[in-house]
């Protein structure tokens, strides 16, 4: 040995040097562990292998406490890994099963020091490589092991036995092949009597089953001897959870076990015992009544306990009871109430749950009532998660549970005025959501907005700004059902809105529009005259009436021959007089002046469009105001017209629409979507005027775009002027080819409503009644006739949605393991699910006559069925498991069609499989047919 | 898998010892350990010794200046783990005789040791003090 290797051993600084340095580093303990790790860089280059263990020993010190990257030592680890001597052993198995994972490098090359290592004789250095090799196999590492797993399965010494067990799950997972090898050995050792290699077997069973139950079915008569005969707590711990998997599938067995488990519920002394039982029977055998009733005693137990972790535990074992037992929780509402208010956070969050689970529709009102009132009280995380949980139960299948939708607003209302409250976006989205939905309500809804716009104080909670704009939205789309609109105006103009964010602010400014127009309307308009709607109809379709001043003046002088409408000097709602009007445009305008500087765009926009609108509107009022008999003619009418029209876009009805509607119409035969479109160039041309009318007043539909509802797409029509469509018919006539046939009557073909009808003039109770008629067959069915006020109707467009989400859910994929797991236990025969179950209950029936007997029956069988159909078995196989799967699950066409190219992978690895069959033989002195995937004979 | 991490953690939230049973980046872990001690030490001595974290549940439960986190996912019996904590702490404390943050600070690999005789894979394998004792033992005795 070189001298300076000798001085880096001499003075090599051991782990328990870092340690106490450590400890002595009150500051500057980064400087010292960097130092220490440069020490280790050096000296993990050592030829001197104790050196390089102490290295290693330290770095993974370092490693697993202060979180330094250990891989670049992943070689040196496979260095001290071939030393001779076990302490060395020991630093390099510790270093790497705690570095090492899939994508390092130099995995490859351990796979010859684990085989020399299992094959050792010093069990201790068997057992350490198990360990590694339970931590860091894959798939590699387990194909090329198992023979040497599979030789340890049936050490006889115990304690390697019991470790090559606990490996078996990380060997299957990774490579399912194996369970053809090792399967066999596995269940053997079910039947060991030692407690040590049974807790073992059970874990692994346990784990297994937690994945894929159905294969494991015909081992019940195992598990159910240990269930019966255990006196270990782990052991029947582990037991209860695969009956817990198992009971379900079978309901011979869930008959068979629900004594035993019961008789342990009484008898038993240890709770996590007893907790486990409670938790079986109230997941797996929750039809058997007088079970559940036991259990749920029990939990009352654990409810009333001083300590909280069983009272934890048994709030959490009651929401699973309450699934299917109602009558559990009510029993124990009073704890469940008392827990609302415990000390310890998590046991409130779980009463919680438990409460919202005993919501129904006679008392969500109470409930909700006494959980606000909790709300109040709580910490703000507490808080909030009442207000969520509320707002998500309440919300449920749209508003399932909700009758009275005016105390929900109310209640909305009152929540998001909770000091805590955090939930705004959620509110915004229901209020939004239910104002589209439920026509009842809007008056409700309107009065609860006005409460909040009107209460300055809202408007500097930054979590409440979102709310705010649902109310401002509200009260200016509605603004038809305000007892006082002009308070509502003053309340959107207030100051204080210059807290708001600017993308609230446009919403507050497109409301006071509405409201505005809303005013002038009842006031000018409406107030007696008779604006004959026809009138309207007869402007020509050529005016160009974009948001620019000049459009509407010109509009005006066009049209200022053909009127004939007086418009009318008494309002019909009391509060608006001309007076007032004369006050609100100048409210307004004093109020939106600044804006039209502002340096956001939407903002600026808005405020000048409102302004424009003012400036066109309010000559004529003034003239009116002060000459109050109208003798007015000319542009008065118009001004008046202008009104009308603007009166007459707002109010036109926002229709939910659903996601999925584009879907839902069918492309038309003629159509040819993918073809090229350059010859539509030329038929633009001449599209351009009509189109730029089409949009004519209607950009407020696009303005209120910027609103993002939460399932609602605001469909654009722009159709918004009847006499636009003359034109267009026209146009239609000549290009038939570029429309769709009969769009309409296209859509309600496909049974759902139109978003929006074209009836413009139609006042908008008429249009919301058809809108109810044409989704009368989607409306809620479930109206309850025990209340006194009858549900209102809640618009539901969203069935298409929920399909769409549940198609998204995650197939429960039958991976490659269950498949061989049920290849060795049901053998190659063609097992439909009844067949296994006849076997498992003759199993049952037949315990006591001989465990070895049943034990080969199956195999046996399956053994005969392979000599008989021989290749073809596979075959029928295949479409058997596919069929089995398909009764399970039948979900939507997209779900088959993914099924099947499951199955077409499956069986593409089944050959894959095949072909490691054959190198398995070379391994093992065994006849196995490379083509059919034959149980081995040492399975038999 | 049962059991996905142990780790003990003195009252100033440093790591005494770590021990993972599926693979996570060191960053993943430092960031893990964290959050996981901030709630856990935040929560008193009234309070249940469960924490749901992220998709884990942790059982922990104090001793003297040490506490002991286990992560486990959902189908694991909280119960049983709270005694297999227990358990942990019992074979420690007869093998260290009394033992305080400071064995296992000097021991670390010894108490590595200790947890993969009753843990393999993530699920408990070993119930008996002195079945997991006896490697130990028997290894001192040849050094």
């Amino acid at each position: 040995m070189s001298g300076p290797s000798l001085m880096d051993s001499l003075f090599q600084r051991s782990l328990e040097d870092i340690i106490k340095g450590l400890r002595q580093q009150l500051i500057g303990e980064q400087a010292f562990i960097s130092k220490a790790l440069e020490e280790i860089r050096k000296e993990i280059k050592s030829t001197d292998l104790s050196t390089k263990s102490t290295a290693l020993l330290k770095l993974s010190y370092l490693s697993n406490l202060h979180f330094h990257d250990l891989s670049f030592a992943a070689f040196h680890a496979l260095e001290v890994l071939s030393s001779p001597r076990f302490s060395h052993k020991k630093i390099a198995y510790h270093a790497i099963s705690l570095s090492f994972h899939d994508s390092t490098p130099v995995l490859l090359l351990i796979t010859n020091h684990l085989r020399k290592d299992l094959n050792s004789t010093n069990e201790f250095e068997v057992s350490l490589s198990l360990q590694c090799l339970s931590r860091i196999a894959n798939v590699d590492l387990a194909r090329d092991l198992t023979p040497e797993v599979f030789a340890l399965l049936s050490s006889n010494k115990l304690y390697l036995r019991k470790r090559a067990v606990a490996v078996v799950l990380r060997v299957f997972e990774k490579y399912p092949d194996s369970v053809r090898v090792c399967f066999k050995r596995l269940v053997e050792n079910l039947e060991n009597s030692d407690p040590q290699i049974l807790s073992a077997v059970v874990g692994v069973f346990s784990e297994l089953a937690c994945k894929d139950p159905r294969s494991y079915l015909p081992l019940a008569p195992e598990f159910y001897k240990i269930l019966v005969d255990s006196k270990n707590n782990w052991i029947s711990i582990k037991v209860l959870k695969i009956f817990s998997k198992l009971a379900p599938l079978e309901p011979r067995l869930a008959k068979r076990v629900v004594e035993p488990i019961c008789d342990l519920l009484r008898n038993t002394g240890a709770k996590s015992l007893l907790f486990e039982c409670i938790r079986t029977v109230v997941t797996s055998l929750s039809e058997y009544e007088s079970a559940v009733r036991l259990a749920v005693g029990k939990v009352r137990e654990f409810l009333v306990d001083e300590d909280p972790n069983l009272k934890y535990l048994g709030l959490q074992a009651l929401r699973i009871v309450a699934e299917k037992h109602l009558w559990a929780v009510s029993e124990n509402k009073e704890v469940v109430i008392k827990s609302l208010s415990d000390g310890d956070p998590n046991i409130k969050i779980e009463s919680l749950r438990l409460v919202m689970a005993m919501v129904s529709e006679h008392n969500v009102s109470e409930i909700s009532r006494v959980l606000v009132n909790y709300a109040l009280k709580s910490d703000p995380v507490f808080c909030n998660e009442i207000l969520g949980s509320i707002l998500s139960t309440c919300s449920r299948n749209l508003y399932e549970i909700i009758v009275d939708f005016d105390w929900y607003v109310s209640l909305l209302g009152e929540m998001s005025r909770i000091p805590h409250c955090q939930t705004g976006e959620e509110i915004e989205n229901q209020l939004i959501d239910i104002g589209l939905r439920v026509k009842d309500v809007r008056p409700e809804l309107v009065r609860v907005a006005r409460d909040l716009l009107i209460d300055p104080a809202l408007l500097g909670n930054s979590f409440l700004h979102s709310v705010l704009s649902a109310a401002a939205w509200a009260s200016g789309e509605y603004v038809e059902f305000s007892r006082n609109p002009l308070e509502l105006m003053e309340a959107l103009l207030q100051p204080r809105t210059s807290l708001l964010p600017s993308s609230i602010r446009t919403v507050y400014i497109q409301s006071a529009f509405k409201v505005l127009v809303f005013c002038l309307h009842t006031c000018f308009v409406r107030g007696g005259s008779i604006v004959a709607s026809a009138s309207l109809n007869n402007l020509p379709a050529g005016v160009s009436a974009s948001v620019s001043y000049e459009s509407f003046d010109e509009f005006s002088v066009e049209n200022g021959a053909d009127a004939s409408v007086v418009h009318g000097q008494t309002c019909a709602s009391a509060p608006i007089t001309k007076e007032s009007i004369v006050n609100l445009l100048n409210l307004v305008e004093l109020a939106l002046g600044p804006l039209l500087g502002s340096h956001d765009v939407e903002v600026q926009e808005r405020a000048r469009n409102l302004l424009g609108f003012i400036d066109l509107t309010k000559p004529e009022v003034l003239n009116s105001a002060v000459q109050e008999k109208d003798d007015s003619e000319g542009k008065g009418v118009e001004t008046s017209k202008i009104i009308k029209l603007m009166h007459d876009a707002f109010s036109k009805e926002l229709g939910p629409v659903s996601l999925s509607a584009q879907g839902k119409v069918s492309l038309p035969d003629g159509l040819k979507l993918k073809e090229n479109l350059g010859d539509l160039e030329m038929i633009c041309g001449d599209l351009e005027p009509p189109s730029s009318n089409a949009f004519s007043f209607g950009s407020s539909y696009e303005q209120k775009d910027g609103l993002s509802f939460s399932n609602l797409q605001i469909k654009e029509d722009s159709e918004q002027t009847n006499e636009s469509t003359s034109l267009l018919a026209e146009h239609r006539k000549r290009h038939g080819l570029y429309y769709l046939p009969s769009g309409k009557s296209e859509l309600v073909s496909n049974d759902y409503p139109p978003a929006n009808d074209p009836i413009l003039q139609g006042d908008i109770d008429d249009n919301a009644d058809n809108l109810v008629k044409l989704t009368a067959e989607s409306l809620v069915p479930k109206r309850k006739s025990n209340h006194g006020k009858p549900r209102p109707v809640v618009v539901k467009l969203d069935e298409v949605d929920e399909k769409h989400v549940a198609m998204k859910k995650p197939e429960s994929r039958d991976d490659s393991l269950s498949g061989a797991v049920r290849d060795v236990l049901f053998g190659c025969e063609d097992v439909p699910p009844t067949l296994s179950q006849s076997n498992l209950s003759n199993k049952l029936s037949s315990k006591r006559k001989g465990k070895e007997k049943q034990h080969t029956d199956p195999h046996a069988e399956s053994k005969e069925n392979v000599i008989d159909d021989g290749n073809s078995s596979l075959r029928r196989k295949d479409r058997s498991h596919g069929k089995e799967r398909r009764h399970r699950s039948p979900r939507k066409k997209n779900a088959e069609e993914r099924k099947e190219t499951n199955q077409k992978e499956k069986e593409k690895s089944r050959r894959h499989h095949g072909r490691h069959k054959s190198r398995q033989r070379a391994e093992e002195p065994l006849k196995v047919s490379a083509q059919t995937p034959v149980i081995p004979d040492f399975l038999l | 898998m049962g059991i996905r991490f142990i780790l003990m953690v003195n009252k100033q939230g440093q790591t005494r010892l770590a021990q993972y049973y599926e693979w996570l980046t060191l960053e993943e872990r430092r960031a893990l350990e964290g959050e996981i001690v901030r709630k856990c030490l935040a929560r008193n001595e009234q309070q249940c010794s469960f924490v749901e974290h992220r998709n884990y549940k942790i059982v922990y439960r104090r001793y003297a200046s040490l506490f002991f986190l286990v992560g486990v996912d959902n189908e694991e019996n909280e119960l049983a783990i709270l005694e297999f904590i227990h358990l942990l702490v019992e074979t420690m404390d007869r093998h260290f005789g009394n033992v305080c943050e400071l064995d296992i600070m000097f021991h670390l690999e010894k108490a590595h040791f200790m947890l993969e005789e009753m843990v393999m894979n993530g699920s408990v394998v070993e119930t008996s003090k002195a079945n997991i004792l006896s490697p130990i033992q028997l290894m001192e005795k040849a050094s």
